[in-house]
């Protein structure tokens, strides 16, 4: 670690994973009720509990998109942070958002109160004064940065971070906005959740993977800031227009069907492009970094990204496939693949790097880490082919044939157990990360030889 | 790719085409607003009932089970047509007296059954309820869904 200010990550990744293992819990808890129906059904009724699981989702990405900003600013602008002070004021006015949130939601208080209570539109429930927190907490944070980079060296990778960032923030404000029109609510409302995770959070995911590999790769850096560059630009361009496949059904005009079609199929480019890039960079990279789970967690990232955000994403995009598909477990399928992929994989890669660094010592424990990996990311995997299942039954049982909705899911129950048992999978993978990041001390396998001789002589590794 | 580009090319092209296309995304959003605030509902019904029953639905985070035009949660039936598809759209005191009476016998506690939570919704919470949803149920939402089932 160059700068002493980089250290400020350590506290916005610990409360991350913290908030990631509330998130996947009640992810679980969910996948229960799914196929136990009256589990918790008075207490915590499955509304409250998607709205913590979500939530925290959310949070927990910011949180670590925050702290990579953090870490990664002070290495680009060759500067400490501008003030620490105000990135932990920033860290817990979040914190105090967050368990306001909680005990909100869990005690349902201030009912109906626009300051105080709940606000009800999908992932946006978060009330008032949590909403006004944010956007505190996102004015501090773009203050600290932008002062650290003006003061320093400015390189694409900040540059578009900072972009990410700031754009972020401002399309945060159309939060605030509910009209009791609901189509324009629907029309603002994707402003916040479309223009985010396929718009500019693929600026913050390409910077971020663009600082990941141009460290664990060694890759020349005028090389990697051109391919970001290539990136960032196909994402806005099919990204910006491609909220049409949002605005199909919700009482917008027709030609929406069109324009969304065409441009979100190009969706599927920038994360082509991110799956390329990191693969080529593998290739090119001469150096070998010893923090091998990290640069899984990189490659790893870039795969699952094309094939939850881009394959999935194509799969029912096109308006004449949509009209079928529209708000059926095919969505659930895609929306749980696209955010680990892009989102997730991409806070725990850099975890994974930044987290050795920041305790000043060696990567351990590499074989626990990547273990939780394969674990992880093959939950997410199964999850995604049986939730593709039910949604394809579900989409022709309802959708073509006319049955009625509880009808269809009383045919489902096989693949809601096994999305259940997939759900376990991440679970302990969740579980294995954070402690193969948080407690070893050493590493459970030594690096071993590549070749033993017949002579009893060993050679390492070329 | 070194020799298609360099790197202040692609930059240009990045910010360049990304105003372009903003551009582009703002005037049909213009259009898109206007067509939505005039065209596409029911513009005569917006009323405070309405308006009253929207915040009904949010208060109670409605969309976390339920589907509205699509959005929402997929672990109860969706709700931009259920007054379609109870064949009370044209009758608002019908919808009203439909809506409570389902409601009221929430939880059904039924084994093996999905469960709705209890609101407690005041008469006048239900009409204004069912007053947004038959009004949701006229939005021209391009022939979305496919049928009455949702």
């Amino acid at each position: 670690m160059k700068y002493h200010t980089q250290r400020i990550a350590m506290a916005y990744f610990v409360t991350a994973m913290a908030l990631f293992a509330v998130q996947v819990t009640m992810g679980l808890i969910m996948g229960w009720i799914y196929v136990s129906p009256n589990f918790l059904s008075e207490l915590l009724p499955f509304n409250i509990a998607r709205m913590l699981h979500s939530n925290s989702l959310i949070v927990w990405l910011l949180l670590g998109f925050f702290g990579s900003a953090y870490y990664m600013i002070p290495e680009e602008a060759e500067r400490e942070i501008y003030s620490p002070k105000l990135a932990y004021l920033q860290l817990g006015i979040l914190i105090l958002g967050t368990a306001g949130v909680v005990v909100t939601y869990l005690f349902d208080l201030f009912q109906g109160n626009w300051l105080l209570g709940k606000q009800g539109r999908e992932f946006l429930e978060q009330p008032t004064w949590v909403k006004i927190g944010i956007t505190v907490a996102a004015l501090i944070f773009l203050y600290n940065v932008t002062m650290t980079v003006l003061q320093g060296r400015k390189t694409a990778i900040s540059n578009v971070l900072l972009l990410g960032l700031w754009a972020l923030a401002l399309l945060w404000l159309f939060a605030f906005y509910n009209p009791s029109n609901l189509v324009l609510d629907k029309q603002y409302w994707w402003w916040v959740v479309h223009l985010w995770v396929e718009g500019v959070w693929e600026l913050i995911m390409a910077s971020i993977l663009a600082f990941l590999m141009l460290k664990l790769t060694g890759v020349d850096r005028e090389v990697v800031e051109k391919w970001l560059y290539v990136i960032v630009a196909t994402a806005l361009f099919s990204g910006i227009l491609g909220t049409g496949h949002h605005y199909y059904w919700i009482g917008l005009p027709a030609y929406w069907q069109w324009i969304g079609s065409i441009f979100s199929s190009f969706e599927i480019v920038p994360f082509f492009a991110m799956m390329s890039f990191a693969f080529v960079m593998v290739w090119k990279g001469r150096r070998d970094h010893p923090n091998k789970a990290a640069l899984l967690w990189s490659l790893g990232c870039s795969v699952l990204a094309f094939f939850g955000g881009g394959v999935w994403g194509f799969l029912h995009t096109l308006h004449g496939v949509n009209y079928y598909t529209h708000g059926t477990q095919i969505t659930a399928a895609h929306g749980h693949l696209a955010f680990y992929g892009a989102y997730v994989c991409l806070i725990l890669a850099i975890i994974t790097y930044a987290m050795p660094i920041m305790r000043n010592r060696d990567p351990y424990n590499q074989v626990l880490n990547m273990a939780s990996f394969w674990l992880m990311s093959g939950g997410m995997l199964f999850m995604t082919f049986v939730l593709t299942f039910a949604g394809t039954i579900q989409t022709h049982l309802q959708r073509v044939e006319g049955n009625y909705y509880m009808d269809v899911q009383d045919a489902l129950p096989l693949f809601y157990w096994m999305r259940f048992g997939a759900g376990v999978a991440v679970v302990l993978g969740a579980v294995l990360f954070i402690w193969s990041v948080m407690v070893p001390r050493r590493e459970v396998v030594t690096a071993g030889p590549v070749q033993s001789h017949k002579d009893g002589h060993i050679e390492a590794a070329e | 790719m070194s020799d298609i580009m360099t790197k202040s090319m692609a930059r240009n092209v990045f910010y360049g085409g990304s105003l372009f296309f903003i551009a582009i995304f703002g005037v049909l959003n213009v259009h898109s607003h206007l067509y939505a605030a005039n065209t596409a509902i029911d513009k005569a019904g917006l009323n405070e009932s309405v308006a009253a029953g929207k915040h009904i639905w949010e208060k109670h985070a409605c969309v976390n089970c339920h589907t509205i035009l699509g959005e929402g949660a997929y672990f109860a039936p969706e709700v931009g047509n259920v007054m379609v598809r109870w064949g009370v759209q044209d009758d608002p005191a019908a919808a009203t007296e439909a809506l409570k009476s389902w409601m009221d016998a929430m939880p059904t506690g039924i084994e093996g059954r999905r469960q709705m939570p209890q609101f407690n919704l005041s008469d006048e919470e239900y009409q204004d309820l069912a007053n947004f949803l038959i009004w949701t149920s006229k939005i021209n939402t391009q022939g979305w869904p496919p049928n009455e089932a949702g």
